[in-house]
């Protein structure tokens, strides 16, 4: 539609009309750019020098040569002077995490969802109205009753105890509805008339019918479950099942005797993973984005 | 709402909601009910014996000239972090919603930092601001200013509110965007035959008509200030230096885990409940009425 839109002519009437505008319009943009950019040139340089450079307060703007160095010393040992996880361990936890809790929830709430949209049964509006009300139930205001209660359940410490509690989700859950009644009922009387079962239907149409929404919420869970991090904090004391985020702001430790170079390196490491995959996954992210909030 | 047609499994239906129910009940509705009951109940130092105190325990939390500075704290924080992330948002938005070469590459490079966790994006405004390693805090220090936000307090409250509202305006420009694209073609084009200029057709017919999206955002960025910026907060000052950026959330973090106030701390819960609440509500108010456009 927007393309559409702007493929005919100028917006807002002015644009495309007046080259000074639209080289002010790039100025600015550019200037935009830049300064989301800044901090990221900053840690990605600094990574490639080493502690000395770093600790004198020189801030290098270009490259250096210690970038295999840092990077292989983070990967495999991560902040020795801590006696620290290598990175190596906690990128894969949370990319177990993050991997879990995303397919967790797109699991659980599209097939809650398909139960609220497609049968009649005693209480369907009470068990709707129960998964819409922990909308208001963010981990952030029950951690330490919930901690508790994994806690009771002997889950400290465990992946378990890290996804389990995170992976229910009503915005799922509602934006899967919300696409299941715009399937029309002729497809369902046909399924039905063909002699197709509900889970049937589920497999054979309503989940080809949801790739896409399946794939902008991957981009929007996963980049949640990667970031979480006061959950994280109080569930895992252990450093085997320690994440990259805990880790990360374990490593600055007190800021007196910090690693710059070493912070900067696992930095990168830690920002990879879900910035790559929002700009691999744009457009499915962009789509799903917008459509799931409203 | 219902559709028509629907499959008469009496059993199936609730054995596909089973897993989402059981996690609501064991880790949502059974903590949050805990954290009403705790609020209520005062221990004492050794844990022994527990006493039903009704409201004491918030009496004594509003009652507190620390509790006041920190909802201070939070209010502050949160007015800034949503008029920057969403002044800025709004401009990127404007500016790339003109027909321009190149359009669909400065919406990549200007989305990413939604990727960014508040953790992350601490430590990045760390080597901003940090007064001997950050580029802009020894460029400060350089120009004679006295720039150290470990120790002065209000410093530190301008780092963490740039490094929270660094990161929102990407959320923000994305939805300000669709929000412009939504606005019919004929309307702007009409504004442009009336001979308005730019600006004040900007703010007598597209601001207006992006008024749900303006409100939406709003709610959407208190919400992020209040409960999702934990990680920023923890990262770069740890609430401090003195209880200078503490907000709410932080607060009860610190009452529950170090202090291991367990009343105080679930009194706080309760009260963020209560915020969360209302600003989910208002929220879901505004999309009944999102009749704009």
């Amino acid at each position: 539609m927007a393309e559409a839109r702007n493929s005919i002519a100028a917006p807002m009437g002015m644009a495309g009309s007046n080259p000074r505008a639209d080289m002010l319009t790039h100025i600015i943009l550019v200037l935009g750019v830049l300064l989301f950019a800044l901090p990221i040139w900053i840690v990605l340089m600094g990574s490639t020098h080493d502690a000395g450079t770093i600790g004198r307060g020189d801030v290098p703007l270009l490259p250096g040569a210690e970038a295999a160095a840092n990077y292989s010393a983070v990967w495999s040992q991560g902040n020795m002077r801590r006696a620290g996880v290598p990175v190596s361990t906690m990128m894969f936890n949370s990319a177990i995490m993050a991997l879990l809790i995303t397919f967790g929830k797109i699991a659980i709430s599209i097939i809650s969802a398909y139960a609220v949209a497609f049968f009649a049964f005693p209480g369907r509006m009470l068990f709707f109205w129960a998964i819409f009300i922990t909308l208001m139930l963010p981990v952030e205001v029950r951690i330490f009753p919930t901690f508790q209660v994994v806690s009771d359940l002997g889950l400290v410490n465990t992946y378990a105890g890290l996804i389990v509690p995170l992976i229910a989700s009503a915005t799922a859950t509602l934006l899967f509805r919300q696409f299941f009644l715009t399937i029309p009922d002729e497809l369902v009387e046909a399924a039905k008339m063909d002699g197709a079962g509900p889970i049937r239907f589920f497999k054979d149409v309503v989940l080809p019918l949801s790739a896409t929404n399946t794939a902008a919420l991957f981009v929007i869970l996963f980049v949640y479950g990667w970031n979480q991090y006061l959950w994280p904090l109080l569930v895992t004391t252990s450093t085997h099942v320690e994440t990259i985020m805990v880790g990360i702001v374990k490593m600055l430790g007190s800021q007196g005797d910090t690693e710059w170079h070493l912070v900067m390196a696992t930095t990168v490491l830690a920002l990879l993973p879900p910035v790559a995959i929002v700009i691999l996954m744009q457009r499915w992210f962009v789509k799903g984005l917008v459509e799931t909030e409203k | 709402m219902q559709r028509k047609a629907i499959f008469n499994n009496k059993l199936l239906p609730y054995l596909l909601l089973a897993p989402q129910l059981v996690i609501t009940f064991v880790f949502f509705f059974w903590p949050a009910g805990e954290a009403l009951w705790y609020s209520f109940i005062r221990q004492d130092a050794f844990g022994i014996s527990k006493q039903f105190v009704w409201f004491e325990n918030f009496t004594d939390l509003f009652a507190d000239p620390l509790y006041h500075q920190v909802i201070l704290n939070t209010v502050i924080f949160s007015a800034a972090v949503t008029a920057l992330a969403m002044s800025f948002a709004l401009g990127f938005a404007v500016l790339a919603d003109r027909h321009i070469r190149g359009k669909d590459g400065y919406r990549t490079l200007l989305i990413w930092p939604y990727a960014v966790a508040p953790a992350i994006a601490a430590i990045l405004y760390i080597f901003l601001f940090h007064p001997d390693i950050g580029l802009i805090g020894r460029a400060l220090k350089a120009a004679g200013i006295a720039w150290n936000y470990t120790l002065n307090g209000k410093q530190a409250m301008f780092v963490v509110v740039l490094a929270a509202a660094w990161k929102q305006v990407s959320y923000n420009f994305l939805f300000f965007l669709a929000g412009l694209q939504s606005i019919p073609r004929s309307v702007l084009e009409a504004a442009a035959i009336d001979g308005a200029s730019p600006l004040h057709r900007f703010r007598t017919v597209i601001f207006p008509l992006l008024s749900p999206t303006t409100f939406f955002l709003l709610v959407i960025n208190i919400t992020y200030a209040f409960f999702d910026t934990f990680g920023i907060i923890d990262a770069l000052t740890k609430g401090g230096p003195g209880n200078a950026t503490q907000t709410l959330i932080y607060r009860a973090y610190i009452d529950g885990r170090v202090n291991l106030d367990l009343g105080s701390s679930s009194a706080q819960s309760v009260v963020l409940m209560i915020a969360v609440m209302a600003l989910t509500l208002v929220q879901f108010r505004f999309i009944d009425r999102k009749v704009h456009y």
